[in-house]
């Protein structure tokens, strides 16, 4: 994994001058992703995979400690019924619910992920973005979600955008930093290629498309193109950049879309909870119906599954 | 010169569009002169499972909707079946009906649709009750549907046995996903576009074409599947369909019957997919008639 020490070495681009992404081509290439066959035993591991790598999330003004306790309980109690299935990666929550998540996963190795940086608009000083992170972070979050100043970034104030990551890389210290685009704001996949290299020259960690809050969220083509960024910088750097798509995924068949395209487009070596992640509440439900479904051979009822 | 024929692509039903089966097999039923029906979608696992999606969907709206509204709309189906009514009785007579049997039974089909109609807005009173208890509770039951509800259409009939299992069914407030007559399909797919043309909510009624005992096991066993009924006398389907539907206590309706005589049609039709819900609801002690006020 880079340190920042690596990445203070790095000589910054004109982010002006991100390369163009081709939109039809996107396309035509997500298209071939969803018409891949996958048999039974790939799917099986596939499904798996997929439970391994979500990030379980409530990001509501209405979330109460228990609210969050009882996700915490499903991220590490999924489906008791069916024994040997993997925990989720993490759990997701607002800086103020990081000390309940936290001590309700323990030991579990569930991580707790929080957003920051006043998630989810970012309209907010620097200042204070810096204090709800160090709030986040010394509640004892694994993780630190930012969201990048959409606004300042549209009115082309890529340096500001720049150094506001730095900056929150910095208050994270070791903290690992996913850095949210908000892809849905950003209007096209030019604008999503080069924020996703000022994020990832700034000091991110991984990059994720959404805040599950703006329709449309983690399309396909989206994910590709910052999957791309993501391949174009580590053979640059040597750096790796892990992804997260998030919001928008709610079925078995999409996540296992998507596996599909990071093995195509960065290798196995992201096929892991480490670099690959799905931001979702309502897949994990999806995900382990579909694995009940291959385990018994009947088709299941959310009736027999928790709700979150 | 001869005009080329344009002859009709029948597809299924599956929340309130038409696809084609998602197997993409098709198979040619004929008739007993041998005449080739049509073309006619073979149903797979798939396609049970994306109308069963389709109809928990539809359920929560319909079950919730109003009584009265539910009839008008039943009604509405029957009005629309009165206007097609010849296109019926041709595809009757091509399946092999005489054409007085084939006038009979759209003619039934639709005074059944009528006779279900009436009832929506008026069984919860008829079963419903108010029930004495030795406790200060108000005490009464009503009826609520069941779910999603699978039907094995009847194989020996292409219309009328199909309307009398699913008029009583979406009455009372289920949604269903049926398996038209392998033999016999015709019917059910031009109903359905009867259906689409009536205000019937997409999902409520979801129909499939193919063979029963392929697509009997994905549905009965299906856990999203409430309850299932299977019209006909095949002994060996109706053990198939109680060991697969105890995985899930699916209740299971067994009918044998005439569906072209005229009592083939009741209230306890409805009834049978309908749970009695029962509340206690506390109140002040009211004296009766004995009491010392």
């Amino acid at each position: 994994m880079s340190t920042q020490k690596d990445r203070l070495s790095l000589i910054i681009p004109n982010f002006k001058e991100s390369p163009c992404v081709d939109k039809v081509g996107v396309e035509e290439r997500v298209a071939r992703f969803q018409t891949r066959s996958i048999k039974a035993e790939a799917k099986a591991q596939g499904l798996r995979m997929a439970l391994n790598m979500i990030d379980l999330t409530t990001l509501e003004g209405k979330d109460t400690p228990r609210k969050v306790k009882q996700m915490c309980y499903k991220a590490q109690h999924l489906h008791s019924v069916c024994p040997g299935l993997p925990n989720v990666a993490a759990v997701c929550v607002y800086p103020s619910m990081v000390g309940v998540a936290k001590k309700a996963v323990g030991d579990s190795g569930v991580k707790v992920a929080s957003v920051s940086t006043a998630f989810p608009s970012g309209q907010a000083p620097l200042s204070v973005k810096i204090m709800d992170t160090k709030f986040a972070v010394a509640e004892g979050a694994d993780e630190i979600d930012m969201v990048i100043s959409r606004g300042k970034f549209l009115s082309g104030e890529y340096n500001f955008v720049f150094d506001e990551i730095a900056a929150i890389k910095d208050a994270c210290g070791k903290t690992r930093l996913k850095v949210i685009l908000e892809t849905g704001e950003l209007v096209t996949l030019d604008n999503v290629r080069r924020a996703s290299d000022i994020a990832m020259y700034g000091g991110a960690d991984f990059i994720k498309t959404s805040t599950g809050k703006i329709q449309p969220a983690a399309t396909m083509q989206v994910t590709y193109t910052m999957l791309q960024a993501i391949r174009d910088f580590k053979l640059k750097t040597g750096i790796q950049i892990g992804m997260k798509p998030a919001g928008g995924i709610s079925n078995s068949k999409l996540a296992l879309h998507n596996l599909v395209m990071v093995k195509e487009t960065l290798g196995e070596d992201w096929l892991t909870n480490e670099w690959f992640r799905f931001g979702a509440s309502s897949l994990a439900n999806d995900v382990l119906m579909q694995i009940m479904k291959a385990e018994t051979g009947v088709y299941q009822s959310t009736n027999y599954f928790s709700k979150d | 010169m001869e005009r080329l024929k344009v002859l009709k692509t029948y597809k299924v039903y599956i929340g309130g569009k038409f696809p084609r089966t998602e197997s993409g097999r098709y198979y040619s039923p004929k008739n007993a002169k041998g005449e080739v029906l049509g073309n006619i979608c073979f149903c797979s696992r798939k396609d049970i499972r994306n109308s069963v999606v389709a109809a928990r969907k539809a359920f929560g709206g319909w079950s919730e909707r109003a009584a009265n509204n539910r009839g008008q709309i039943l009604y509405r189906i029957a009005e629309m079946l009165e206007g097609r009514k010849a296109q019926f009785i041709e595809e009757l007579i091509l399946q092999g009906s005489t054409k007085v049997q084939a006038e009979k039974e759209v003619v039934l089909s639709i005074d059944r649709l009528i006779y279900y109609a009436g009832w929506c807005d008026k069984y919860t009173q008829v079963l419903g009750s108010v029930n004495p208890v030795a406790s200060s509770h108000f005490n009464f039951s009503m009826h609520v549907p069941t779910g999603v509800v699978g039907i094995l259409a009847d194989q020996k009939t292409s219309l009328i046995g199909l309307i009398s299992l699913i008029a009583p069914v979406i009455a009372g407030g289920n949604t269903c996903v049926v398996l038209a007559s392998e033999k016999l399909p015709l019917c059910a797919i031009t109903f359905s576009e009867v259906l689409n043309s009536s205000d019937l909510p997409g999902g409520v009624l979801n129909v499939l074409t193919g063979s029963c005992s392929e697509m009997m096991k994905p549905l009965t066993t299906h856990m999203d599947v409430n309850a299932m009924i299977y019209s006909g006398s095949d002994k060996s389907i109706v053990k198939e369909l109680k060991e697969s539907s105890a995985l899930n206590l699916k209740r299971i309706l067994h009918y044998d019957l005439d569906w072209m005589k005229a009592d083939s049609q009741d209230l306890y039709k409805l009834s049978d997919f309908q749970e009695v819900k029962t509340t206690w609801h506390p109140i002040e002690n009211i004296g009766g008639a004995s009491s010392s006020y």
